[in-house]
């Protein structure tokens, strides 16, 4: 896989990224229906929507009702892709997506937007630490953690015809650039970005890039780890996981989200019976989130660069 | 409707009642008033409204049923078993260790279940992207959709109605199971629903009270519905819970009922004489 990583930004952010490729796919599928809660004008799909109201509908802010909406059109032929805020994707509607979609087999793709510390300015209100653990207890469910623009175009388009539920979080922003353009990135396939021999750092979603910055701080210190995106967290691939971790002894796992039931959990439980690795995390306490800029919200979070690196450190 | 018709719904919604009961007395309790109370509306809705073919239960154009009351199951278990989906023994199997036939629709066991339901007021808004998902495909269907007065409660039901009502959904029609009680009591005592028929109007639908338990009002007013136009569609159906079995009709508390075998059987017996004596019928 063509790894471009070079710390900066894609100057595509993920918002311009939904709004261009969701028409796109409407327009290459005539089963593509794409259902919003009153945000259509924070990730650029509204003008698409309003000129065609038979693919873009706006439920108002009942996002119970429209992931019922999008289950519904499900049994009647449709690939909906729903969008709203991470918390609201997930808690505010959760029954809705494990019965009407999930239990009930109506295949449906949930885009929550921005995940965590992402909700920066929206404040803990929005800030969802806990969609993925959420998600990870809906049988089947496919649960993915976007990491750059290039990474959002492939996943969207394989989820599409991806049966069960979907969970797709992902920022509005910009992210750093890590994958060539054009590149796919398979659902369930974990990427390795980087080898190194101490200690591997898990990592998804905004995470992987300050595991990239990590990873090249403890090289200047004489210490090497190896990188791997977790970005699909469900299924995970745990052979992937296992081989990092058995080979290196050391894992730290990263993510933007609450240390309980998301990515740490899912590695913590494939690792638990083989016991190859001890393993750690940088992840949120078990608190709830609070208002800020993103990167001091990172800061507050423990969800830096420095922070993976005093972990590793810490391991050794 | 003349006379004859109006006996041939009546009968059927009685055979139903007998199948629903089969169901209750081979499990020994059950959701017995809630399905009771809907009988007469399913004969009416399978019988006269309907196109619907048990040999293709997943025909993309047929017309769908939404029961969102999903404790109803019984009930619509036992029309389909009586319409040919399924052989009418498997009634026996009603929650029984791998069934097709658990307490609350699933569209993925039973044939002829057009959605799963039994988290309350979700089946309003799947029934809403059912009817849009037809509409869109240019079907020229309808779907219907039953609501408990007690599930009312939900507030998922309210912000489905906002949307039949804002994208005019009037493929959708609406049958809201007014029958007055819900688990733990009399609806008006437990959250009080004030005036169905004008909230139904205010939420911009074409509404209408009926007599719930009476054939040729529920002919009616389905017919009404066929006329399309801008509105979705929702018959506040006055009934009585338990319908039917009058010591059922008379408990108190009938949402979930339980009874050893010889009181079923009283029960469905009852039912039966009533089925062999047309006249009792009327």
């Amino acid at each position: 896989m063509n790894i471009v990583y070079n710390g900066q930004n894609d100057p595509r952010a993920f918002k311009d990224v939904l709004g261009q490729v969701i028409p796109a796919l409407a327009a290459e599928d005539e089963n593509i229906i794409y259902l919003d809660a009153d945000l259509m004008s924070c990730i650029g799909t509204k003008k698409w929507a309003d000129g065609n109201p038979t693919r873009g509908i706006n439920c108002g802010i009942s996002e119970a009702n429209m992931i019922g909406v999008a289950a519904g059109l499900a049994a009647s032929g449709f690939k909906p892709i729903v969008h709203t805020f991470g918390p609201f994707a997930s808690r505010r509607a959760f029954d809705q997506v494990f019965l009407s979609a999930g239990y009930a087999g109506n295949d449906i793709t949930v885009i929550g937007t921005d995940p965590g510390v992402c909700a920066a300015f929206n404040g803990g209100t929005h800030m969802p630490f806990e969609d993925v653990a959420l998600y990870r207890t809906l049988p089947t469910a496919t649960i993915l953690d976007i990491t750059d623009a290039n990474m959002l175009i492939s996943v969207l388009k394989q989820c599409k015809d991806r049966p069960g539920v979907k969970y797709i979080r992902v920022g509005r922003k910009n992210a750093a650039k890590v994958f060539a353009d054009g590149e796919e990135t398979p659902i369930g396939k974990a990427i390795p970005l980087r080898e190194g021999k101490d200690a591997v750092i898990f990592a998804a979603g905004i995470m992987v890039h300050e595991a990239m910055q990590a990873a090249e701080q403890l090289l200047s210190q004489g210490i090497s780890a190896a990188v791997v995106n977790i970005f699909t967290i469900k299924p995970l691939d745990t052979e992937t996981v296992l081989r990092y971790a058995k080979a290196a002894g050391r894992a730290v796992v990263a993510e933007n989200h609450n240390k309980i039931g998301g990515l740490y959990s899912a590695v913590c439980e494939a690792l638990a019976k083989e016991g190859v690795a001890r393993v750690d995390y940088v992840a949120v306490e078990d608190e709830y989130g609070e208002v800020g800029p993103q990167d001091y919200l990172q800061k507050r979070f423990g969800l830096t660069a420095a922070h993976i690196v005093e972990k590793v450190k810490g391991l050794l | 409707m003349d006379a004859a018709k109006k006996q041939e719904l009546e009968r059927f919604a009685l055979q139903i009642r007998i199948g629903a009961l089969e169901q209750f007395k081979s499990r020994g309790f059950g959701h017995v008033g809630g399905s009771l109370s809907v009988a007469d509306l399913l004969s009416v809705l399978y019988k006269t409204q309907m196109t619907i073919d048990p040999k293709d239960p997943r025909k993309p154009d047929r017309d769908k049923l939404v029961c969102s009351k999903g404790h109803a199951g019984p009930a619509i278990y036992s029309t389909l078993a009586l319409l040919g989906y399924f052989p009418y023994e498997v009634l026996k199997t009603l929650n029984q260790p791998g069934t097709t036939l658990p307490s609350h629709c699933d569209r993925n066991k039973t044939p002829g279940v057009d959605m799963t339901t039994g988290s309350l007021g979700q089946g309003t808004s799947l029934a809403c992207g059912m009817a849009l998902g037809d509409r869109i495909k240019g079907r020229k269907n309808r779907v219907f959709l039953i609501v408990g007065d007690g599930e009312a409660d939900e507030g998922q039901v309210w912000e489905a109605c906002m949307f039949a009502s804002a994208k005019k959904l009037s493929n959708l029609v609406l049958l809201l199971d007014y029958n007055k009680k819900q688990l733990d009591g009399p609806v008006k005592e437990i959250l009080d629903p004030l005036d169905f028929e004008a909230k139904f109007k205010a939420f911009g639908f074409d509404t209408v009270t009926i007599d719930g338990n009476d054939a040729a009002a529920l002919y009616d007013a389905l017919e009404r519905t066929k006329k399309g136009g801008d509105k979705p569609f929702a018959i506040v159906l006055d009934t009585i819970k338990g319908k039917g079995v009058e010591e059922i009709e008379n408990m108190a508390a009938n949402h979930s009922v339980t009874a050893d075998t010889q009181q079923w059987d009283v029960w469905q017996k009852g039912l039966i004489a009533k089925l062999e004596n047309e006249e009792g019928i009327a």
